[in-house]
């Protein structure tokens, strides 16, 4: 493996794990705030 | 600070806070990691796998960071009591956790071709690899209990204690010997050329903005959460 390998690879792993952290949290976030939403309306 | 902790007064703010935080961030991080990646300079020791700093460092600096503020409501938690303390705590744990997670697997990709090995037990590694622990401690006892607040109690109790790990983590280099290099920027000025430093200080601010708004978005789950479990205890109370 090259230094550029092991470079795209630590840029993979940020992505990956920072972008799924955001990812959950906002998912999270729509799924409680719709609820929320629905148990008002009713 | 008390005329804050109040979850309506938080949620005013927090709305349009989330995207401004997200989208800022987001335009900074790949500002900055473009600036790294394309524009600065190779090490004239390490090569290209100095590259690395870009993303290992800021999720470093931030991990450590958020382990401060879980350590702060945890003490708003046990001394005052704040609900807004409670779900601060259950938010920056797990967002917390992924950027110790992040460091550690970059710190690891990076210890490969610059020490030759992916992984030794000195100071600064393995007290790392304890903040992330201590984050799933933090995480896991937490849920631990059905009254959220006894584990919101419990976790303030283990965000406390783990704190005595941050200068255990920051003075590693220099009370033990260790692979790992000493600090390169402190109070008295930094040792990174500023070609590298003003990337590495651009994807630093737009991490902190994205771990923001990932915090800011637990934190309207958590208190949308507890609407929905109050509002259908309090239907199934006035159904019976």
């Amino acid at each position: 493996m090259t230094q550029t390998d092991y470079v795209i690879a630590a840029y993979v792993v940020a992505a990956v794990g920072i972008g799924s952290a955001v990812l959950w949290a906002y998912l999270t976030m729509r799924r409680a705030e719709r609820a929320a939403q629905r148990l008002r309306e009713r | 600070m008390h005329r804050f902790a109040n979850p309506a007064r938080f949620l005013r703010i927090a709305r349009p806070a989330t995207p401004l935080t997200f989208w800022t961030g987001l335009a900074i991080v790949a500002t900055g990691l473009a600036w790294g990646v394309f524009l600065a300079p190779g090490d004239y020791l390490q090569g290209e796998s100095v590259r690395m700093l870009y993303v290992h460092v800021p999720t470093a600096w931030l991990s450590l960071s958020a382990y401060l503020g879980l350590g702060i409501a945890g003490f708003s938690v046990l001394v005052w009591k704040h609900p807004l303390a409670e779900v601060v705590l259950a938010a920056l744990a797990p967002i917390g956790a992924a950027f110790a997670a992040v460091c550690l697997i970059t710190g690891s990709i990076w210890g490969r071709p610059t020490w030759g090995t992916w992984w030794v037990w000195d100071g600064r590694l393995t007290s790392m690899l304890v903040l992330l622990f201590l984050y799933l401690g933090v995480i896991a006892l937490m849920r631990a209990y059905d009254e959220p607040s006894q584990g919101a109690r419990m976790g303030s109790v283990l965000a406390l204690l783990g704190l005595v790990n941050l200068p255990i983590i920051k003075f590693s280099v220099e009370w033990w010997n260790t692979l790992h290099q000493p600090a390169s920027i402190t109070l008295s000025g930094s040792s990174i050329d500023s070609a590298m430093l003003w990337p590495l200080l651009t994807s630093a601010v737009g991490f902190a903005l994205l771990m923001a708004s990932a915090v800011l978005m637990r934190m309207r789950a958590l208190i949308a959460e507890r609407k929905v479990a109050a509002r259908t205890a309090r239907m199934a109370m006035a159904a019976a």
